[in-house]
């Protein structure tokens, strides 16, 4: 049962993953995406990590893949034309794969540390995935923790600094101003006689 | 049949692979980039896992989450980049961005 799930999983994970790389449309590749990070997603609950695949649907799912989405229907590009050359590319491209692979394949053969253990979903230190988690990332991690909500901070930052841009033209209200106004500068007094005009 | 650490960590070389032949691929879509890239860094992630799993050590699954964490900064940042520079010249070729070349 176990094998099935994982061998469902991975295969789903592997084509999608390739077909992120191949799809002639972007917004198919952005679906293809979510398709690899939903079966990594049960691969991280088949090796017992179910708060990181929670973490992987809500943060790649939920954010990361509809970031993506938007930007590639938001701007108007023509990419018939940015995937002119992909032959150029195959040679090389498939070059450099099949040699990583070969590497991999040498280190894995080469590595004897491994002795065949099954991967046992289930709790680590007795407790649930999320509790145990939590008791470690708020104590021994707790620097680090801290480092990665700065990331996240000076991310959010410079990505609202790149893409703000001020138009003239463009009416705004101004609440400092608003807030500042007094009867005496706001209300102007005019003598108008009769019969005439101002 | 069991499944072990090497079958996860086959499935994540795989993955990991399919990234880099998509940045080489698509050189100039920036967009299929930053997503092989994504993908390389889901290869990472189940990697961390499943090692620590293996090993019953949570230090892993930490790191995975700094993981996840940069890289969400790096697809904002990055598709904001995107965004500024489609702005600016009207398209995303990336392949001939060298204006800032000496």
């Amino acid at each position: 049962m176990q094998a099935v799930a994982f061998y469902m999983f991975s295969i789903v994970a592997v084509i999608a993953g390739t077909l992120v790389v191949f799809a002639r449309n972007p917004v198919h590749s952005v679906l293809w995406l979510i398709l690899a990070f939903f079966s990594t997603a049960g691969l991280f609950v088949m090796m017992g990590a179910e708060f990181l695949a929670m973490l992987l649907m809500i943060i790649y799912v939920g954010a990361v893949a509809v970031l993506f989405l938007f930007v590639v229907m938001m701007l108007d590009i023509d990419f018939a034309e940015l995937r002119g050359r992909v032959a150029q590319y195959l040679p090389l491209g498939l070059a450099i794969g099949v040699i990583l692979v070969i590497q991999l394949s040498v280190g894995f053969a080469a590595w004897t540390g491994m002795e065949q253990e099954n991967i046992e979903p289930g709790a680590v230190y007795g407790m649930t995935n999320a509790h145990a988690l939590g008791s470690v990332v708020y104590t021994r991690y707790v620097y680090a923790f801290q480092a990665a909500g700065l990331i996240l901070l000076v991310a959010m930052v410079g990505a609202i600094v790149l893409t703000l841009r001020h138009r003239e033209g463009v009416k705004k209200q101004n609440v400092l101003e608003q807030m500042y106004r007094d009867p005496q500068t706001a209300v102007e007094l005019k003598d108008v006689r009769p019969g005439q005009s101002l | 049949m069991e499944i072990g650490l090497t079958h996860y960590l086959t499935v994540a070389s795989l993955l990991f692979v399919i990234g880099i032949f998509g940045i080489f691929l698509n050189r100039k879509n920036v967009i299929i980039i930053l997503m092989s890239i994504e993908l390389m860094l889901l290869a990472v992630n189940i990697n961390f896992v499943a090692f620590s799993t293996h090993l019953n050590d949570l230090g892993g699954q930490v790191f995975t989450m700094f993981v996840l964490t940069v890289a969400a900064a790096e697809a904002a940042i990055g598709l904001a980049i995107l965004v500024c520079f489609h702005r600016n010249r009207g398209t995303i070729a990336v392949e001939d961005v060298n204006v800032m070349r000496g």
